[in-house]
């Protein structure tokens, strides 16, 4: 109960953390940016855009320090986050919301589509130590650890868009002719545009659940417990699952919520390589086109979206280790 | 017994740590291609003008000329000569990763250490402070910083990836402190009455030699993909030479779709080659540290005695 | 029962083989207990996983035979083992907090070894499980407990219970008082020896405390550097000790009603296996060593029914036998 407890507070804290962050940044740079972009809307803007862009940067404000962070504070958990700039008059939120789909299906499959591929890989491949896939594994993704997402995403769009036709690459998610809506036209596009993507995004991934879980497996098979398993001639299957495997996935699961960090970073570039017009692809939109609020809100979502992932991923720890429920 | 605990806690002076390093490179494969391969990039960024004799900035030259013993990558769209443009652009990326590298596993080792042997509301703080910037997802960050910023040059990236990624291997060396705090020879020392600061210098640091060596290619190896991704999404200086903003032209060129593809494919491979330089070397540096993970030989597998049979025979 | 025959453990290592174990052989009856006791590293733990075909890479079984009711275990592959394993076999080990599955409750892992040996029903897991415990004095309730959520004495005895579910003929039991304090350590000596009185089971027990030992064994092997260093009735090697180290090994006990006398050690410390010296392996160290100990490695001799491997109970050097001992 009480690791529960702790995990929320940490929770809560680097939420806040990330909320400050957000509130400092703009106003730490030199020469609000905001300013900047406010000039190009000639005042175009209507009084509540206006306040609301007040409230986030800190521009045309006399207010005190203390007294923004509180306004701002009210504004974000209202959840109000401004006028998208880009988008005029669309509010941010709505804009997001049309994107967000987007990259939960894609991000969201694939992410846990490698992270059960890669665990499962992992302990075979510990559990046959010295074979071909031990042997095989380590090295290779080692290297593929090392390549830079958006690379594997251009190869991929080298050999089977462009040299190969397979698939299509270039066009966003589906193609403009179509409908949008549950006709299977529509979802096919939607299907095949999304492997190219997918794919890119599961090999860059996949390496690092792999390595984890087999250098994880290892240390535990030389447990004795796994030895006394091996002597009450349970079989070699239960041996490995309910023995070994369990109890060397607990600190791989925080490990999966830490490299989260870099599974957004993936998303992100595959996004912009392909087209992919997901919430990362906003977040860099937003960034060549200085919509602020829109890059602000992007960043505090998808900050939030890690956080709870590795809240649910510290719940599961404590589900699955009983020693976490007792006092520490 | 005694004897033998007092043998395992025996103190590892820094000579005989490196040596031990030097040795055990040399033993493991993977140990060895990663220092070559380093070795070849770190040559190519210190004489670029010996292996490329084109300036890589200069335009005159017909736009995307093919693969040709005139221009070994064929030429951009601008008409630069893309082999010294890959040549000249190592230097910039070995100037981020070294930089990076040290700085944050500075960074890293001051703060992890610091907070494993101050202890008590020192270590709280400190650990709060890594543990929020670990879970923060740094890449978003890093594009909102460089965003408001309007891009930024060499520096601005180095600084800014300094000061983000240290986290994750300031976790790894206090864990580490931590354990080695209770070893006998560091009781040893303070019973003799040394100082904190000399222990921390003179008797931890040097055993934890190992691990600050993998916390630099960590770092080094991450400096350089989030430099290069920053400079490829045009975050970076787009007028510097480096492999991050040939890739962030050949992407604006459509550099694939219009037959160029080696103007996206060449500073991808090298990132990828000098990034797994690091990767192995890190891989092997885990291998030294960690006996049980080293390659095993399949014949002593699942053995209970082949040589049974022999002997019975 | 079992027959150990020319058994030896090889540990290989990238520089060469090293021989933890070096031509062991025993039989073992029905009942018997056997006691094996040695400093850390003489291979006692090594010799007792070979047994139970336990020995995880590098380590592995050189040559020899471990004949258990009549069939050779070595070489044999786990599904062949498993209807051997527990059924009639069963380890404890040192630390039950290491030797437990942490994630699991006691009841849970003793489910597991029922199921992979045919019992399946709910019912007969149950009965059995409890009926285990209480043979150990652990109330039931604590079926539901965690291996963390015990004290150590009682860890102890829920992995003892464990190894009793299916009253197996053999017991293989190592360093199993180790972690325990001395009060918790005699009790639970007293309630093997009672389980063994009422079940029948025969028992090899690891331990580095002979005096602990020597209460409940019915024979005694002492083992020094990977070789079987005196071998016999625990009685008589208690009390009229051949070889110099076992000399050695209870002198430095203190009796607690004996007269005072000055402890004596065993000076040096066992030799790195990977370095064997030339000639008897503990001659570096003995106080009785003369001048063929450093060449002739000596072989088991018989003693009026102990085995005993030193130069000076050897039929030639039976001379020298009477001087300085």
């Amino acid at each position: 109960m009480r690791y529960v407890l702790r995990r929320l507070g940490f929770f809560v804290l680097t939420l806040w953390a990330a909320l400050t962050f957000n509130f400092l940044l703009p106003r730490l740079m030199p020469g609000n940016p905001a300013l900047a972009m406010l000039g190009k809307f000639h005042g175009n803007l209507t009084p509540q855009s206006l306040n609301a862009l007040e409230i986030l940067f800190g521009v045309n404000t006399h207010k005190s320090l203390p007294v923004q962070y509180v306004d701002y504070l009210h504004q974000i958990v209202t959840g109000n986050f401004g006028t998208s700039l880009d988008f005029y008059p669309a509010s941010v939120t709505s804009v997001i919301s049309s994107a967000i789909w987007w990259t939960l299906g894609l991000v969201g499959v694939t992410t846990v589509l490698a992270f059960i591929l890669g665990t499962g890989l992992g302990i075979v491949a510990a559990w046959r130590r010295g074979g071909r896939l031990d042997s095989l594994l380590p090295p290779v993704f080692v290297v593929a650890s090392a390549v830079p997402y958006f690379w594997v995403g251009m190869v991929l769009v080298l050999v089977f868009g462009i040299d190969l036709h397979w698939l299509p690459y270039v066009d966003g998610f589906y193609v403009a002719t179509d409908t949008p809506g549950l006709n299977p036209q529509f979802i096919g596009d939607v299907l095949a545009h999304a492997i190219l993507p997918a794919l890119s995004l599961l090999i860059t991934t996949i390496g690092t659940w792999i390595l984890t879980m087999r250098n994880t497996m290892i240390t535990t098979l030389a447990e004795d417990y796994v030895r006394m398993a091996r002597a009450k001639g349970l079989p070699g299957w239960r041996v490995m699952l309910d023995y070994a495997a369990r109890n060397a996935i607990l600190p791989n699961l925080t490990g999966f919520a830490m490299s989260l960090g870099f599974v957004v970073s993936g998303a992100i570039l595959i996004e912009y390589v392909f087209n992919y017009p997901g919430v990362g692809f906003m977040l860099l939109q937003a960034v060549q086109g200085e919509d602020y609020p829109l890059m602000q809100a992007l960043f505090l979502l998808i900050t939030v979206a890690v956080l709870v992932a590795i809240l649910i991923a510290d719940l599961a720890t404590a589900l699955l280790d009983p020693r976490t429920r007792e006092a520490r | 017994m005694a004897l033998q605990a007092t043998v395992e806690a025996r103190r590892l002076p820094t000579n005989q740590a490196l040596n031990r390093i030097g040795r055990a490179v040399r033993s493991n494969r993977k140990a060895t291609a990663g220092t070559v391969l380093l070795g070849i990039f770190i040559l190519v960024a210190l004489f670029p003008g010996v292996i490329a004799h084109d300036s890589p900035t200069l335009d005159v030259y017909q736009p995307h000329l093919g693969l040709s013993s005139a221009h070994l990558l064929g030429t951009t769209a601008y008409g630069q000569d893309m082999w010294a443009q890959l040549v000249w652009g190592t230097r910039n990326v070995m100037i981020i990763a070294f930089t990076v590298g040290l700085a944050a596993t500075a960074i890293a080792v001051l703060v992890g250490i610091a907070a494993a042997y101050l202890g008590g509301l020192w270590d709280g703080s400190l650990s709060v402070i890594t543990d929020v910037l670990l879970v923060i997802p740094l890449f978003p960050l890093l594009i909102v910083i460089a965003g408001y910023a309007h891009g930024g040059s060499t520096l601005v990236l180095i600084v800014v990836i300094t000061a983000t990624s240290w986290s994750y291997t300031a976790r790894q060396l206090r864990a580490q402190a931590l354990t080695l705090r209770s070893r006998d020879f560091l009781e040893a020392a303070r019973v003799r009455g040394e100082r904190k600061i000399y222990i921390i210098v003179v008797e931890v640091i040097p055993t934890m030699t190992s691990l600050i060596v993998a916390s630099f290619l960590t770092n080094a190896l991450y400096a350089v993909l989030f430099a290069s991704s920053l400079q490829f999404i045009g975050l970076g200086d787009p007028n510097t030479v480096s492999w991050g903003t040939m890739l962030y032209w050949a992407q604006n060129n459509a550099a694939l779709q219009t037959g160029a593809a080696m103007w996206a494919l060449a500073p991808g491979a090298c990132i990828a080659a000098l990034g797994a330089a690091f990767a192995l070397l890190n891989y092997a540096f885990d291998e030294i540290g960690n006996p049980a993970l080293r390659p095993v030989r399949r014949r002593s597998l699942k053995q209970r005695s082949v040589q049974q049979g022999e002997n019975r025979a | 029962m079992l027959e150990v025959s020319g058994l030896s453990v090889d540990y290989v290592l990238p520089r060469a083989d090293v021989r933890a174990v070096d031509n062991v052989s025993f039989t073992l009856d029905r009942g018997e207990f056997l006691g094996i006791v040695g400093e850390s590293g003489c291979g006692k733990s090594t010799l007792l996983f070979a047994i139970a075909q336990l020995l995880a890479p590098p380590a592995r079984i050189a040559a020899g035979s471990v004949t258990f009711k009549g069939t050779n275990l070595v070489g044999m592959t786990d599904g062949q083992l498993s209807a051997v394993r527990w059924r009639d076999m069963s380890v404890v080990m040192q630390s039950a907090m290491n030797a437990l599955n942490p994630v699991k409750s006691i009841g849970a892992q003793y489910r597991d070894v029922m199921r992979a040996h045919g019992k399946t029903s709910r019912d007969e897991i149950g009965t059995r499980s409890a009926e285990v415990l209480r043979m150990v004095g652990i109330d039931q309730a604590h079926l539901r407990s965690f291996p963390h959520q015990l004290s150590g004495g009682m860890r102890q005895r829920a992995m003892i219970a464990m190894a009793l579910l299916f009253t197996p003929d053999l017991v293989i039991m190592d360093e199993p008082t180790s972690a325990l304090d001395v009060v918790a350590q005699r009790s639970l000596m007293v309630q093997i020896k009672e389980l063994q009185r009422t079940l029948g089971f025969a028992i090899i027990f690891v331990t580095h405390d002979m005096s602990l030992v020597s209460h409940f064994s019915d024979r005694l092997m002492v083992m020094y550097a990977g070789q079987v260093a005196e071998f016999g009735a625990t009685r008589r090697v208690f009390d009229e000790p051949l070889h110099p180290y076992t000399k050695g090994l209870l002198e430095a006990f203190p009796s607690i009603r004996g007269p005072r006398v000055p402890l004596k050690g065993i000076p040096g410390s066992p030799p790195d296996l990977s370095v064997i010296p030339t000639g008897c392996r503990f001659h570096l160290r003995c106080p009785v060593a003369y001048e063929p100990c450093n060449q002739v490695a000596p072989e088991l001799a018989d003693q009026e029914g102990t085995l005993v491997r030193c130069l000076r109970y050897t039929q030639d050097h039976s001379e020298e036998r009477s001087v300085a001992l």
